[in-house]
C-alpha cells in the first residue's frame, strides 16, 4: 500500500514522467489504432514498428548524437516508407497483405540490426542506449520526450475530431468515399502518418517488438463492448491508458522489471476478459443467453402442461385446480428433477402457489399459461393454413416456436388468421 | 443522342495488363432505367467503377451530361456491391445513410437539420425506419442492401449507378425497390443497374447494355435480347476473345497507346 501511495504521489519526478508518457503514448496509439483496426490494417503496425529501427540508426548517424528530433525524423521516414512498400507490393503483385507485411518487416528489421551493429563498432561515442529501442525502456522517458509525446497526442486527438467524417467513411467504404469526391488520398495519407507518429512516439518506451500490440489490442478489446464508434474510441483509450498506468506501477514496485511487457500483459488480460465477459459479444453473455432460453422454455412448458390438464377436465376457463407433480407428468414427460427445479422457480416468480404438495396457478400464472398455449396454437393454425405440412408434423413443427414469438408477431398472426381467444387443437 | 446522361467513349480498362473492358462505346439516355447485363466476369462491375472514376481507364473517357466526371461527382450516386464492405463496422443504419450527405465541402461541418431530415426520409423510403438505430451487422442481407440504396437516395443525385441491388433480396423487397426506381424515373432521374436475372430484364428496364468484355449490344430490350446477341454474350464464341486477351497479358502488349484515341 505504501508503495502505491509513493507511486501516485509522484515523489520521484521520474515516476511522473513515466506515467504521463505512458498516458500520451497509449492514448495516441489506441485512438489511431482503432482506425487501423477498422480498416483491416491491424498488422501494418507491426511492419511500421520494426521499420523504425533503421530510421533511428540513420538519424543517429546523421546527427552523431542521440538528438531526439533526428532520431524521430529518421524513424518517421523509414516507418512511412515501410507502409508505402507494403501497399505497393500488394497492388503490383499477387502477394497478399500479410505476406507483404512479413517481407517488409523482416527486411527493415534486418537493416536496422546491421546499422545498429555498425554504429556499435564504428566508434561513435555516446551510442549507448540505442539498443534500448529493441525492447524499450519506459524509465528512459524524460522531460524533452514528454513534450513531443504530448504534442503528438493532441495532434492525433484534434485531427480525429476534425476529420471524423472523412476517417469513418474511408474506413467503412473507401470506394464510396472516393465516389462522393472526398479527398481519399489525403485522408489515407493522414491516417498512415498519424499511425507512424504514434508508433514512433512509443518505440523508446516499449520497443519495436511490443509497440504494435498498442495499436491493435485496445481496439480489439473495445469492440467487444460497444457498437458505436465514438464509444469504441473512448473505451480503447481507457483500456490502454489504464494498462499503461498499472504497468508503470508494477514496474515501479517490482523495481527492475521493465514497464513495456507489463503494459502489454495487462492489455492482453483486458482483451481476454472482454472476450469472456462483454455484455454483447462475449462468450459469457452468450452462455447466459443460452441458459436463459433453456429456463424460459422449461417454465413455459410447465405452464402449458398445467393448462392442458385443466382443458382435459374442462376447466380451462378458470384454471383453478390444485395439481400434484404426478398430474403434470401425466400430461407431459419432464425429467423429474428438472420439473422440481422449474416449479420452484415458478413459485419464486409468483406464477404458482404451493399448498401441501399441490400446485395451483396464481392470477399472473394463469394469464401466462393462456398466452403460451394461444401462441402455440396460433402458430399451428398458421402452419396448417399457409404451408404444406402433414397434420402429423404440425405439432412438432409448432413446438418450441411459441417461446420466441414476439407480441408484434402475435398480433399479426391473430389478424391474419382472424382468431380471437385460444383455438382448439382440432387435428 | 440529345439528352444523353452518360457517354462512354472508346473505353478500355485493364487489370495488370489484361483488358477487362475493351473499346466500350455507348451513350445512355437520361431519365430512364437502364440495365447492364452480361455473364460473370464480363466486366460489369469494372464498367461501373470506371464510370465512377474509381478505376483509371487505360484509354477512352467518360462524360456525364457532357461534363467531366470530377465536376459532376455530386450529381452521381453509387451503390456498391453489398459484399464490398465489412458489415461488422460499428455504425448504425442512420450513420451509414448519413454518409450519403457527406461532401468535400462539408467535411468539417456537423450535419445540419436538412441532412437529418433527408436521412430520415431516405430511410423511410426503403422501409427501414423501425431499424434506423440498429447496428448494421444485425440486419439481414436484403436490409443491408436497402441501407446502401437509402444512402444513395440521401445523396439527392441525378444519376444513380447500382451494382446488383437485387441480389439476395426477397420478392417483396425487390418489388419495393422497383417501385422506388419508377418513382425516381418519374422525377427525371437516370438509373443504371447491373442485373443478373435475364428472366426479368425486359420487365425492369427501358434500355439495355449487353456486355462481355466488349460491347455486344445496346438499345431497347427488344433490340438487345435477340438469340444471336445472347449467344454472342453467353455462348462459347467469345472464348477466342478471352484467349487474345490472355495473349496480350502474357506479352505485356499495349492494347492501345494511352490518350491516342481522344
Ligand atoms: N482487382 C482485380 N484484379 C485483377 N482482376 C480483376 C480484379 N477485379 C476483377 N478482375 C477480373 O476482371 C474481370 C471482370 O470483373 P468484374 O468484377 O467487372 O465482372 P462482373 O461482370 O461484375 O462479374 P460478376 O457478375 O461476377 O459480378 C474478371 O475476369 C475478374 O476476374
Ligand atoms: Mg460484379
Amino acid at each position: 500500500m505504501q508503495t502505491f501511495i509513493d507511486f501516485i504521489s509522484f515523489k520521484d519526478p521520474n515516476v511522473l514522467y513515466v506515467v504521463l508518457g505512458m498516458f500520451f503514448i497509449n492514448g495516441s496509439s489506441a485512438m489511431i489504432g482503432t482506425f487501423a483496426f477498422l480498416r483491416k490494417r491491424a498488422l501494418i503496425g507491426d511492419a511500421i514498428a520494426h521499420a523504425l529501427l533503421p530510421g533511428i540508426c540513420l538519424g543517429f548517424m546523421f546527427s552523431g548524437d542521440k538528438n531526439i528530433l533526428y532520431l524521430f525524423l529518421g524513424a518517421f521516414a523509414t516507418g512511412w516508407i515501410s507502409t508505402y512498400l507494403v501497399d505497393y507490393i500488394v497492388n503490383q503483385s499477387k502477394i497478399k497483405q500479410d505476406a507483404a507485411i512479413g517481407i517488409v518487416l523482416s527486411v527493415f528489421f534486418a537493416l536496422g540490426i546491421v546499422l545498429l551493429t555498425y554504429i556499435q563498432n564504428a566508434g561513435y561515442s555516446n551510442h549507448g542506449g540505442l539498443n534500448l529501442f529493441l525492447f524499450g525502456q519506459a524509465a528512459a522517458i524524460g522531460k524533452s520526450e514528454l513534450w513531443i509525446f504530448a504534442v503528438i497526442f493532441i495532434t492525433i486527438l484534434l485531427l480525429i475530431i476534425l476529420f471524423y467524417k472523412g476517417f469513418t467513411t474511408v474506413a467503412f467504404n473507401a470506394d464510396f468515399a472516393k465516389a462522393i469526391g472526398l479527398p481519399v488520398k489525403t485522408i489515407e495519407f493522414l491516417l498512415t502518418s498519424l499511425t507512424v507518429l504514434s508508433i514512433a512516439s512509443g518505440i523508446q518506451a516499449l520497443g519495436v517488438v511490443l509497440m504494435s500490440a498498442l495499436i491493435v489490442t485496445p481496439a480489439a478489446a473495445a469492440r467487444f463492448w460497444t457498437n458505436k464508434l465514438p464509444k469504441m474510441l473512448g473505451i480503447a483509450v481507457l483500456f490502454s491508458v489504464f494498462s499503461g498506468f498499472i504497468g508503470a506501477f508494477v514496474s515501479y514496485s517490482e523495481s527492475g522489471t521493465p514497464t513495456g511487457p507489463w503494459v502489454v500483459m495487462i492489455l492482453s488480460l483486458i482483451t481476454l476478459l472482454s472476450f469472456i465477459f462483454s455484455t454483447k459479444r462475449g462468450i459469457l453473455a452468450r452462455y447466459l443467453q443460452a441458459r436463459n432460453n433453456k429456463l424460459k422454455i422449461r417454465h413455459e412448458n410447465i405452464l402449458k402442461a398445467i393448462y392442458q390438464y385443466h382443458e382435459r377436465i374442462g376447466r380451462q376457463v378458470r384454471l383453478d385446480q390444485k395439481l400434484s407433480a404426478t398430474d403434470i407428468l401425466g400430461i407431459r414427460i419432464f425429467d423429474t428433477s428438472e420439473l422440481q427445479k422449474g416449479l420452484r422457480r415458478l413459485i419464486r416468480n409468483d406464477y404458482i402457489r404451493k399448498t401441501e404438495d399441490r400446485y395451483q396457478l396464481t392470477e399472473i400464472g394463469a394469464k401466462e399459461s393462456k398466452r403460451i398455449v394461444r401462441l402455440h396454437r396460433l402458430w399451428e393454425q398458421y402452419l396448417l393454413k399457409r404451408t404444406t405440412i402433414d397434420t402429423y408434423h404440425v405439432h412438432s413443427g409448432a413446438e418450441a416456436i411459441e417461446h420466441i414469438l414476439s407480441p408484434e408477431i402475435e398480433a399479426e398472426l391473430k389478424r391474419e388468421l382472424g382468431i380471437e381467444g385460444i383455438p382448439e387443437e382440432d387435428f | 443522342m440529345n439528352n444523353c446522361a452518360i457517354e462512354v467513349h472508346n473505353l478500355t480498362t485493364t487489370y495488370g495488363g489484361a483488358p477487362v473492358l475493351w473499346d466500350i462505346d455507348f451513350e445512355l439516355p437520361a431519365g430512364q432505367i437502364i440495365g447492364i447485363i452480361g455473364p460473370n466476369g464480363s466486366g460489369k462491375t469494372t464498367l461501373l467503377k470506371t464510370i465512377m472514376g474509381l478505376l483509371e481507364p487505360s484509354s477512352g473517357y467518360v462524360k456525364i451530361f457532357d461534363q467531366d466526371l470530377e465536376k459532376m461527382r455530386e450529381r452521381i450516386a453509387y451503390v456498391p456491391q453489398r459484399e464490398s464492405v465489412d458489415w461488422d463496422f460499428p455504425a448504425t443504419v442512420e450513420d451509414v445513410v448519413m454518409m450519403g450527405r457527406y461532401r468535400k465541402a462539408n467535411l468539417f461541418r456537423r450535419s445540419n437539420r436538412t441532412d437529418l431530415a433527408v436521412v430520415a426520409e431516405s430511410i423511410e423510403k426503403v422501409g427501414l425506419t423501425p431499424f434506423k438505430k440498429r447496428q448494421i451487422a444485425q440486419l439481414s442481407g436484403g436490409q443491408q442492401q436497402r441501407v446502401f440504396i437509402a444512402r444513395a437516395l440521401a445523396q439527392k443525385a441525378d444519376v444513380y449507378l447500382m451494382d446488383e441491388p437485387f441480389v439476395g433480396v426477397d420478392a417483396a423487397t425487390e418489388n419495393a425497390i422497383l417501385s422506388l426506381l419508377e418513382e425516381m424515373k418519374a422525377q427525371g432521374k437516370t438509373v443504371l443497374i447491373i442485373h443478373h436475372d435475364l428472366q426479368t430484364v425486359s420487365d425492369y428496364f427501358d434500355y439495355l447494355v449487353l456486355l462481355n468484355t466488349r460491347l455486344i449490344a445496346k438499345g431497347t430490350p427488344q433490340e438487345v435480347l435477340t438469340k444471336e446477341n445472347l449467344s454472342n454474350a453467353y455462348g462459347g464464341q467469345l472464348t477466342l476473345l478471352a484467349k487474345v486477351a490472355n495473349l496480350i497479358k502474357e506479352n505485356e502488349f499495349p492494347i492501345r497507346e494511352k490518350d491516342m484515341d481522344l
